[in-house]
């Protein structure tokens, strides 16, 4: 694995937010190497910086100090246009709480990327990869979360993207449907090879990484492989 | 079809309430504008295509009686295009079963064959028979308002001698598009008409073979009126020419053009105040509805999708809004503007209407409509798309609350918590608030300037008729008459007072202003006819000079008390004369000079005359009294106020009202699609809120009493304000709407802001009731699943 090309590289990211009089600072100083193909599990308790480093990642937000490359492009320093450009063509995100549209069915969630992506699947190919295929007409409002998540995650996926980050993936769902979730996650990992960054506060779900890195305070604060990985069905919280 | 684009059609139809309530703001703004302008532009086109049509002339005049080998001089003028002579004459007419005084013209047209100007629109019947000596065609306007068909009889006082007409046609003249009796205020179609007769059956009758003492004339293209004018004064003055006059100042037509001017005032004026507060509106209600919109709009921004994009989208769901909109709006104004156009076509008379809906009023309210909801849109699209997308997806941070300011002057302990809820609400989000509370003012002030006309119609009336001209009856004699003619109408049975008044046609005149207008020598205590100053209290004429209504002095003479006025008599011997201005006197309807009746005997230079009388009369005396002063050779014309005011709240009033219905409809329709948008859009930003109260135990009626607690207040906050604004609103139109025919007061009664706060009062109940019923539906669970 540690052959595997560098994806991510990022030296000594810093954000700080301002909030009114406050500034508060979420990253200090992180550096770090993400490659092809790997589970990398972030965890950390709510407030360490997990979902910052997370949306710098993404392209969803610059960092304030430091330098993040994703192959050799460095975003710290990409503006609006080139940060949607690579959100568009190479990023899949997943978020806790789905964010699915509403007034569009599954088959359409997925397709309103798929319709702008560079060489995506068909949205039916997705659906069926997350074992979403029986509720294509489905709206949001239908789907049980466990299901909306599914839903997500083709449509994270479907763009053929070169790296799939969750955002607690399942923090709002119960263990069972979170252990489904998390199976579509490893089944599109193993089989497509896309890079997955997944968030998570939940220790347990650490055991399906390749690598775990632990958060505190905007400092990385431990980083390990787990030589023996669990499959997702194994884990249980 | 993008899957964008499926999105935007199921928001729509999600959203279909909303739409709609949006969709009939717009709508009500652009309805007023098309019906406004499409009335005007359909009018004018009508009337000028009647004026070509049926020959309208441009210049006329009237004089004594001058041989018929005079009018080949004057066709030599140069300048003068057509040129036709014939005999007018002012009549009593007799219709069979109606007892009131009706005033006739007769006019005479060529014995065989069409008129050269001024032609007929024969609308049934047929024309005259060759030299017919008792046949008439009659004026539409009185067939109708007497039911008279072709075939039946008419009586006519020519000359002294009762005569017997037998209608055969019923015709429209461009030369009577407005039928008004000289001097009246208001048209009166069962008590003036107008008859055309054969030439030489109508000379014959007022010996006037071989003669004429009217003339009316075209010019040749590129000529001016005004040396035309003079040269024919000039050639008529030993026939007794009164003063030649141009199209501009013809009677009809200088009422149809007011009319129209006033038409385009309103036009301009209503539609600016309707769909520049509908734009406001909207573009409040669009921002507010897009910053709802700002989790999808992050959603999409972190799947990649270009600002352009997501801009583009969103602008075309409001567009798509704003197009329903306007295609009903234009719908509906074109339905009305048909009826309004309809409705005026009942006293300004043409035989054809010619519709216009011109591209140009489509495109003005496409126009501004576009404005309003784009600069809407993209201001709170502005807003949400600046937010990183992480923070777009994330909750808005809680509002930073804190204690109202009633709260911190010690009233806490009279507000239940949910009361406290509603005042924080309000008080940490001051600029929403307002928005919402000039929004829903705006709506009630439009409430107010739709039905405002009625009071300051009644009250236009009420000082005219009840303050000013107090008489029951005011009476025209044949030519001047010395005053012992008033004892002899004192005696008739049921008089209970006369008094006497002397009226000279007369041009106006201070530096180049000027103004033809009737000059009035009145009682200076008059009990009947008085002056009014100001404040409407009556005042005494001084002697020696005018009075002028205010309007005439400021506004088209621009002369000030104690300057000097030129007073141009267009008759007798048509002199001219200095006279000081001496005062101002209020009037709202029509403009006229005042003198005190002895001065003005005095500069005319004659005794004490009369030119009719102001008779006041018992109740029920009418029928008696109008025989007895119709048999009388001398009395020429009679108008009865009782039945000018009926009248003219049967035709003048019927337009207002109509006018009225519709501009109430629209801000109606305008007033609660904004109280519900309020509504609605408060519920989809505080729904998640609301559904946790629930969730904690609150009940249905709790939360709804959050959320319409609110709305409750700020619309109640809202009605004070509307009073403010429909004020405002009603006092522009009051300083646009001067004419010299009328000037509206600026009277507001308690129904028109009962009426204001009722309809604002209804749409916040409807509203309230619509939101109640969504609140049953709130989705309890998904707030316990999804986040916060």
């Amino acid at each position: 694995m540690a052959n595997e090309k560098v994806i991510f590289r990022a030296n000594g990211l810093t954000k700080i937010y301002r909030l009114g009089e406050m500034a508060v600072q979420a990253l200090r100083g992180i550096d770090l190497e993400l490659r092809a193909g790997e589970m990398v599990v972030l965890l950390g308790p709510s407030g360490s910086g997990k979902s910052t480093l997370l949306n710098i990642l993404g392209g969803l937000d610059t960092p304030t100090a430091g330098e993040v490359y994703y192959l050799d492009r460095n975003l710290s320093v990409a503006g609006e246009e080139a940060l949607t450009r690579f959100r568009r063509d190479h990023v899949g995100f997943v978020f806790q709480f789905y964010n699915l549209i509403p007034s569009l069915t599954a088959r359409e969630n997925v397709a309103a990327v798929t319709e702008i992506a560079r060489s995506p699947m068909t949205p039916e190919a997705a659906l069926l990869e997350v074992g979403m295929g029986e509720r294509l007409n489905h709206f949001p409002a239908q789907l049980s979360g466990g299901e909306q998540q599914r839903v997500a995650i083709a449509r994270a996926i479907a763009k053929n993207p070169a790296v799939l980050l969750c955002d607690e993936p399942t923090g709002a769902l119960d263990s069972e449907t979170g252990v489904m979730v998390l199976e579509a996650l490893e089944k599109v990992n193993r089989e497509l090879g896309t890079l997955t960054v997944l968030i998570t506060h939940n220790a347990g779900i650490a055991d399906m990484a390749d690598r775990v890195i632990r958060l505190s305070d905007g400092h990385i604060v431990e980083e390990r492989r787990n030589t023996h990985k669990k499959a997702a069905r194994e884990l249980h919280w | 079809m993008t899957t964008l684009d499926r999105k935007l059609i199921r928001d729509l139809w999600q959203m279909r309430g909303q739409v709609l309530a949006i969709a009939a703001v717009i709508a009500g703004g652009v309805a007023t504008l098309v019906m406004a302008l499409s009335t005007y532009d359909s009018l004018l086109a009508t009337r000028d295509r009647f004026y070509a049509d049926y020959r309208f002339a441009e210049v006329f005049t009237n004089l004594k009686r001058a041989p018929q080998a005079v009018a080949q001089r004057l066709a030599e003028i140069p300048g003068v295009g057509r040129l036709e002579t014939r005999v007018l004459a002012v009549v009593k007419l007799e219709v069979a079963g109606f007892t009131d005084p009706v005033t006739g013209v007769l006019s005479s047209v060529p014995d065989s064959g069409e008129p050269l100007l001024n032609t007929l629109h024969l609308k049934r019947g047929r024309w005259l028979t060759p030299y017919a000596s008792d046949e008439a065609i009659v004026s539409d306007t009185f067939a109708d308002a007497h039911g008279l068909a072709p075939g039946d009889r008419i009586a006519a006082i020519v000359n002294g001698k009762r005569k017997t007409l037998t209608l055969v046609g019923i015709a429209l003249s461009p030369e009577y598009v407005y039928q008004i009796a000289p001097g009246a205020m208001f048209p009166d179609f069962k008590r003036y008409g107008v008859l055309w007769l054969g030439r030489s059956a109508l000379a014959a009758a007022y010996g006037m073979e071989g003669a004429f003492n009217s003339l009316s004339a075209t010019l040749t293209p590129g000529t001016e009126a005004r040396p035309i004018i003079d040269r024919l004064d000039t050639l008529l003055a030993p026939y007794g020419g009164i003063g030649a006059y141009a199209r501009r100042d013809q009677f009809s037509n200088r009422f149809l053009s007011e009319e129209l001017k006033q038409l385009q005032t309103t036009a301009t004026v209503f539609p600016a105040i309707f769909l520049g507060v509908a734009a406001f509106l909207l573009n409040v209600v669009v921002t507010r509805l897009i910053a709802t919109q700002r989790e999808q709009i992050a959603i999409l921004k972190a799947f990649g999708y270009r600002h352009l994009t997501i801009g583009w989208h969103y602008v075309k769901l409001v567009a798509a809004m704003a197009f329903f909109g306007v295609a009903g709006g234009v719908a509906l104004g074109a339905w009305f503007g048909n009826g309004l156009a309809n409705v005026y076509m009942d006293f300004y008379r043409f035989p054809y209407l010619d519709y216009v809906l011109a591209p140009r009023v489509v495109v003005i309210a496409l126009a501004v409509t576009g404005c309003a909801a784009l600069s809407g849109t993209l201001i709170a699209l502005g807003r949400a798309i600046r937010l990183p997308p992480a923070e777009g997806m994330r909750p808005e941070t809680p509002i930073a609350y804190r204690t109202t300011l009633l709260e911190r002057i010690g009233l806490q302990r009279f507000f239940s918590q949910p009361s406290r809820m509603i005042l924080r609400h309000i008080e940490r989000r001051p600029l929403k608030s307002l928005l919402t509370v000039l929004g829903i003012a705006c709506a009630g002030g439009l409430m107010m300037v739709g039905n405002y006309q009625r009071g300051a119609i009644d009250f236009m009336v009420d000082v005219q008729f009840r303050q000013a001209a107090r008489e029951d009856l005011a009476v025209t004699f044949i030519e001047p008459t010395g005053a012992a003619a008033l004892q002899e109408i004192a005696q008739l049975p049921g008089v209970r007072q006369v008094e006497g008044f002397r009226d000279v046609p007369a041009n106006l005149r201070f530096s180049h202003y000027h103004y033809r207008s009737a000059l009035y020598g009145i009682q200076p205590e008059g009990r009947l006819h008085r002056s009014l100053d100001s404040a409407l209290r009556p005042i005494r004429l001084p002697a020696g000079g005018v009075v002028l209504t205010d309007h005439l002095a400021n506004n088209i003479l621009h002369v000030k008390p104690g300057e000097a006025l030129t007073v141009d008599v267009l008759e007798g011997r048509r002199r001219s004369f200095e006279v000081p201005v001496l005062g101002l006197t209020k009037q709202y309807l029509g403009v006229s000079a005042y003198m005190d009746q002895d001065s003005l005997n005095a500069m005319l230079g004659e005794g004490n005359v009369v030119s009719g009388a102001y008779i006041a009369h018992e109740p029920g005396a009418e029928a008696a009294l109008y025989s007895q002063l119709h048999a009388r050779p001398r009395v020429l014309g009679m108008v009865a106020h009782a039945a000018a005011i009926k009248s003219f709240y049967t035709t003048l009033g019927e337009f207002v009202l109509f006018f009225n219905m519709v501009a109430t409809l629209l801000a109606a329709t305008i007033a609660f699609g904004v109280v519900y948008n309020s509504a609605r859009i408060a519920l989809s930003e505080r729904g998640r809120e609301l559904a946790s109260l629930r969730v904690l135990g609150f009940s249905r009626g709790e939360i709804a009493y959050i959320l319409l607690g609110e709305l409750a207040v700020l619309t109640l906050a809202a009605i004070p304000l509307g009073f403010l604004v429909g004020a405002g609103l009603c006092g522009i139109l009051v300083m646009v709407f001067k004419s010299d025919l009328y000037r509206l007061p600026l009277v507001l009664e308690p129904y028109n802001f009962a009426l204001g706060a009722t309809v604002v009062v209804v749409s916040a109940i409807a509203s309230g009731l619509l939101v109640w019923y969504r609140l049953g539906r709130l989705d309890l669970v998904s707030v316990l699943k999804t986040r916060e």
